[in-house]
């Protein structure tokens, strides 16, 4: 089995973040959803995903509640709060950041080289 | 999200963590379940699917851990940590025991020591901001304080603008008719303002009024809450009623509230305006008030002390007869107070951190020995993924809870000892000190307990998170797990537990020389030369009243009937009177000028005592030259003196002072007397005071209605003192009597011998229990030393090495650690008998038989100490010791 990328160090929140600014999900739902809009290439592990909720949850960003699933289980949803959707958008923008600063790195070392 | 808010959160989470796991739990079931179903769907059959989907979730608990870490306090993780301390003490409860009896003891020594310097330095006075209080008063060539002439504090009242207000009190004794007979009674004489100066508000009725100390003003008296409730029976009706103090009635106006104390005049019942000039306070020259002042606003001490200096120039120049060369002393009056105590507190202070030293020290070196033997569990711990952090955060966490039940337990004992301690405080010392009564286990004393043990807590944590973090090297924790590699990790030990073993007894050898040379000042105290027999001496004070006694033949006929009487008592040798007792205080002084000496008005000044005739015998001081005061030295033949020969040498040196001729600074006619007699010193100060120049007047020609019996008794001076007291009852039962005791009780129960007995049985007592812990430290070191190298002994007995040869490698390592451990005790320990020579009494803080002994103690009992594991190392069975590996 080819081993997958990792996920960029710092990015999880985020995705989660913007995963559930579609519609309110539980954990599983949440994993699926990042793996299927990655194309396979993201995979959450849930090792990383729980204590990232638990974190998330304690800082207001998600709130979770406990529904009934289509397959009749009950399961938390967790739904994006104002300060979560706040928190996206702070992500987002240092993401945008880092990607243009190391696209600027890659590029100066690549007309160097 | 702010922190309050987060906390709350973090609350509520730790109030309903039951219910959070078991959310997660179903949560990750869930979560499980739909991984299940989707290996399911991709063709697995359900076996095979759960696995996979257990698989890939992983570690469920380690995940609900982490989950849980995300959200939940450290302090949980703590209280994990001493959970397992805990287990860890249970596990071995002889360590733990020990460990905690030790500190807790050298916390109780070190709070119960607190308590006394709180109450006595750090507890502020009991009066309105009591940092602005000074005592104000005179100071001269022989005192760097004295007595205030009541003259010059009404200058300095009037002059100064340091203080807002500046007040004066002096003692005053009365004779109070009971209804069992007429008693003496300790009273204050005071200014107007006195009492708002202090700030001081009455229980009942009012304080003095502006003007009302005045001469000619009326007489009235405040009472203490303790006479009020022991003589009036505590009657709010008091208030406006009289009491006859020796024979004048006074005006009840006021009674001071219950916690009122003021040192200096503790034992004063009665508290009355200062009103007529008495005969020493119409002379400018009779110093016999005191002063308290409170600084204006914004005025230093410094500023005051100029100024009040400035002030008594001025009148050294107005008045150059009494005023020349008086000076003013301007203190803090918290200084006055609590001076006297003051080294000595800090000394035992300093003894019991010291003795908390070397039982932290002692306690460490146990953890560190135990740290030793966990030096598997460590690693294994470790190997299974611990992180430093978290292995330190364990170490440390059992050093907490040593040093917490430590404190605890020194909490309590300090509490039970500062009573046991209390409570052994004489009397006749809490008269002085009576703040010293106040101690208990407070706030204050709880703070510092916490502090101490947070303190022995880093001291007991830092050896093992040392070792950890010197272990910091690649297979540093891993080596713990190999076997055979006790070298290496054994110097570590070997070196840092030498070190505190050099501690150890660098610190006992500290408080064994500061013990022994307050033992040896309190014998040299106590043995001082008095130059008289303090033996068989019965003493006690009188007081007649005045208006009985009013004219100078009634006190002489008084005098001579007493001294009669006394001696009709069986077992009575002599008897003789005396203004002041010996071994008391260079005070009562008086200023001398010699006739045919140049004289430009300087204060000469000597202790004044009138004595009767037998007096000076009935003590047994030595004559030198001339004669004593005879039976017609009285008021109708020429005034003599006797003199020491303090006042012989300063003043008359290399002369004959027999037949010269001394007055005062003006040669006043009736001030004029002739030396009949040189006596050998005798001691009129405390025992730890120089002796100064005396002089010996005969009462006959000097009376006075205050004045002391001096009883030479054949054997048990103690029995005679009732015979004593009722005698003088029997001559007149309006005498007051006081004061009764012995001479060698007086001694022995004087401040400076007091002081010193108390500082040299603590000491002592801090001194011994560091001993045993050093010596204790010593024997678990070379102990353990021998423990590690017996596989290393029994190589070398199999070799070849004789009994000897080993007894002597052990011995020479001892011998070693507590050389060195004495050589930096010795620096150390006269270094800090420097700190504290002001407690010494001939003694030197360098003393060598003090230092030797101590040396020698130490020396040998280290040598015990390591003989019994010396001894064992020589008795290894080679074959045993190498078998055993």
């Amino acid at each position: 089995m080819a081993k997958k990328p990792d996920l960029l160090p710092g990015t999880l929140d985020m995705l989660i973040l913007k995963t559930l600014t579609r519609a309110p999900l539980h954990g599983y739902g949440i994993a699926l959803s990042i793996k299927r809009f990655s194309d396979d290439v993201l995979t959450v592990e849930e090792g990383s995903l729980y204590p990232a909720l638990q974190r998330m949850l304690l800082q207001g960003w998600v709130k979770g509640e406990w529904k009934v699933t289509e397959t009749g289980r009950r399961a938390r949803f967790y739904t994006l709060t104002a300060a979560g959707r706040k928190q996206l958008g702070v992500e987002l923008s240092q993401f945008d950041q880092m990607i243009a600063a190391i696209g600027r790195v890659l590029r100066d070392a690549e007309e160097a080289g | 999200m702010n922190p309050l808010t987060r906390f709350l959160k973090k609350l509520s989470l730790l109030v309903g963590r039951r219910r959070f796991a078991r959310e997660l739990d179903d949560e990750m079931t869930f979560h499980r379940a739909q991984v299940e179903a989707a290996f399911v769907a991709e063709g697995m059959t359900p076996d095979a699917a759960r696995l996979a989907a257990m698989r890939q979730f992983g570690n469920a608990t380690r995940l609900k851990e982490k989950s849980h870490e995300a959200i939940s306090f450290r302090a949980e993780t703590v209280i994990q940590d001493l959970r397992f301390a805990w287990r860890q003490f249970r596990k071995s409860p002889g360590f733990a025991v020990s460990a905690i009896i030790i500190l807790a003891l050298g916390m109780g020594v070190s709070v119960a020591i607190f308590g006394f310097v709180d109450v006595a330095l750090l507890e502020p006075l009991p009066y309105a901001a009591p940092n602005r209080l000074l005592a104000v008063d005179e100071m001269s060539a022989a005192f760097s304080r004295s007595n205030l002439s009541r003259a010059d504090y009404g200058d300095w009242k009037r002059m100064n603008h340091s203080f807002s207000s500046l007040d004066a009190y002096g003692g005053a004794g009365y004779l109070l008719r009971t209804g069992s007979g007429t008693e003496p009674v300790p009273a204050a004489r005071v200014s107007d303002g006195f009492f708002s100066t202090l700030g001081v508000k009455m229980m009942l009725g009012r304080g003095f009024l502006p003007g009302e100390d005045q001469p000619g003003k009326a007489k009235i008296a405040i009472l203490t809450y303790g006479t009020w409730l022991k003589r009036f029976g505590g009657r709010r009706d008091v208030v406006g009623r009289s009491v006859n103090l020796s024979g004048a009635a006074y005006t009840i106006v006021g009674v001071l509230p219950r916690e009122f104390e003021f040192a200096p005049r503790r034992d004063s019942e009665f508290w009355v305006p200062l009103l007529e000039k008495n005969g020493c306070e119409q002379r400018r020259s009779c110093h016999n008030l005191y002063g308290v002042g409170r600084l204006r606003d914004g005025v230093t001490i410094e500023a005051a002390r100029a100024e009040m200096k400035a002030i008594a120039a001025q009148l050294a120049t107005q008045f150059p007869g009494s005023n020349q060369g008086q000076g003013a002393s301007v203190l803090p009056l918290m200084e006055i107070i609590t001076g006297p105590v003051r080294p000595i507190l800090l000394t035992l202070l300093s003894g019991a951190g010291l003795l908390l030293l070397i039982a932290c020290v002692n306690v460490a070196s146990l953890v560190l020995l135990r740290s030793e033997s966990r030096r598997r569990e460590i690693a294994v711990r470790g190997a299974l993924g611990a992180t430093r952090a978290r292995l330190a955060g364990q170490l440390v966490t059992e050093a907490l809870l040593l040093a917490a039940v430590g404190g605890l337990g020194g909490a309590l004992i300090g509490g039970w000892l500062m009573l046991l301690l209390a409570h052994l405080i004489p009397q006749s010392m809490l008269i002085h000190l009576p703040f010293l009564g106040d101690v208990g286990f407070n706030t204050h004393a709880a703070l510092f307990a916490g502090a101490i043990a947070f303190c022995a807590a880093m001291v007991l944590a830092g050896p093992p998170v040392l070792r950890l973090a010197l272990q910091n090297q690649p297979g540093g924790l891993r080596d713990g797990l190999t076997d055979g590699d006790r070298g290496a990790a054994g110097k570590l030990w070997r070196r840092l537990g030498a070190n505190l073993v050099v501690v150890e007894l660098a610190v006992a050898m500290v408080l064994l020389v500061g013990a022994g040379l307050l033992g040896r000042s309190f014998y040299q105290l106590l043995h001082v030369e008095n130059g008289f027999d303090t033996t068989h001496l019965a003493t006690a004070q009188v007081m007649a009243k005045d208006n009985i006694y009013a004219k100078p033949e009634q006190k002489v006929a008084l005098y001579r009937e007493i001294t009669r009487r006394l001696k009709t008592i069986p077992g009575v040798q002599s008897v003789g009177i005396t203004t002041d007792l010996p071994v008391q205080c260079n005070c009562d002084t008086d200023w001398i000028r010699i006739v045919g000496k140049p004289f430009h008005g300087e204060h000469n000044e000597v202790n004044e005592r009138d004595v009767s005739p037998a007096y000076l015998a009935t003590l047994r001081a030595r004559l030198v030259r001339g004669r004593m005061l005879a039976e017609t030295d009285d008021r109708n033949h020429p005034r003599v003196i006797v003199i020491n020969e303090a006042l012989a040498q300063k003043y008359f040196p290399g002369e004959d002072p027999i037949g010269k001729m001394i007055g005062d600074g003006g040669f006043a006619p009736d001030s004029m007397r002739q030396v009949v007699g040189v006596i050998a010193n005798v001691r009129e100060g405390a025992m730890d005071d120089q002796v100064r120049p005396s002089e010996y007047f005969s009462i006959y020609q000097d009376t006075d209605i205050f004045f002391a019996v001096a009883v030479r008794a054949a054997q048990d001076e103690k029995a005679i003192l009732p015979a004593v007291v009722s005698t003088l009852h029997g001559i007149d039962p309006d005498l007051g009597v006081y004061g009764e005791s012995t001479m060698t009780g007086q001694i022995q129960s004087s401040q400076s011998a007091l002081l010193r007995r108390f500082s040299t049985w603590l000491v002592g007592g801090f001194a011994a229990m560091a001993l045993i812990l050093g010596v204790v430290g010593l024997y678990g070191v070379i102990a353990y030393s021998v423990s590690q190298r017996t596989r290393e002994i029994g190589v070398r007995m199999a070799l070849g090495a004789q009994r000897s040869t080993v007894y002597r490698m052990v011995m020479r390592q001892a011998g070693r650690l507590t050389a060195v451990g004495l050589g930096v005790g010795l620096v150390s320990a006269i270094g800090a008998s420097l700190l504290m020579r002001k407690l010494l009494f001939g003694v030197a803080a360098w003393d060598a038989p003090t230092l030797a002994a101590v040396v020698i103690v130490l020396g040998v009992a280290s040598m015990i100490a390591s003989f019994l594991p010396a001894r064992r190392a020589a008795s290894v069975n080679p074959i045993e010791a190498l078998r055993a590996e």
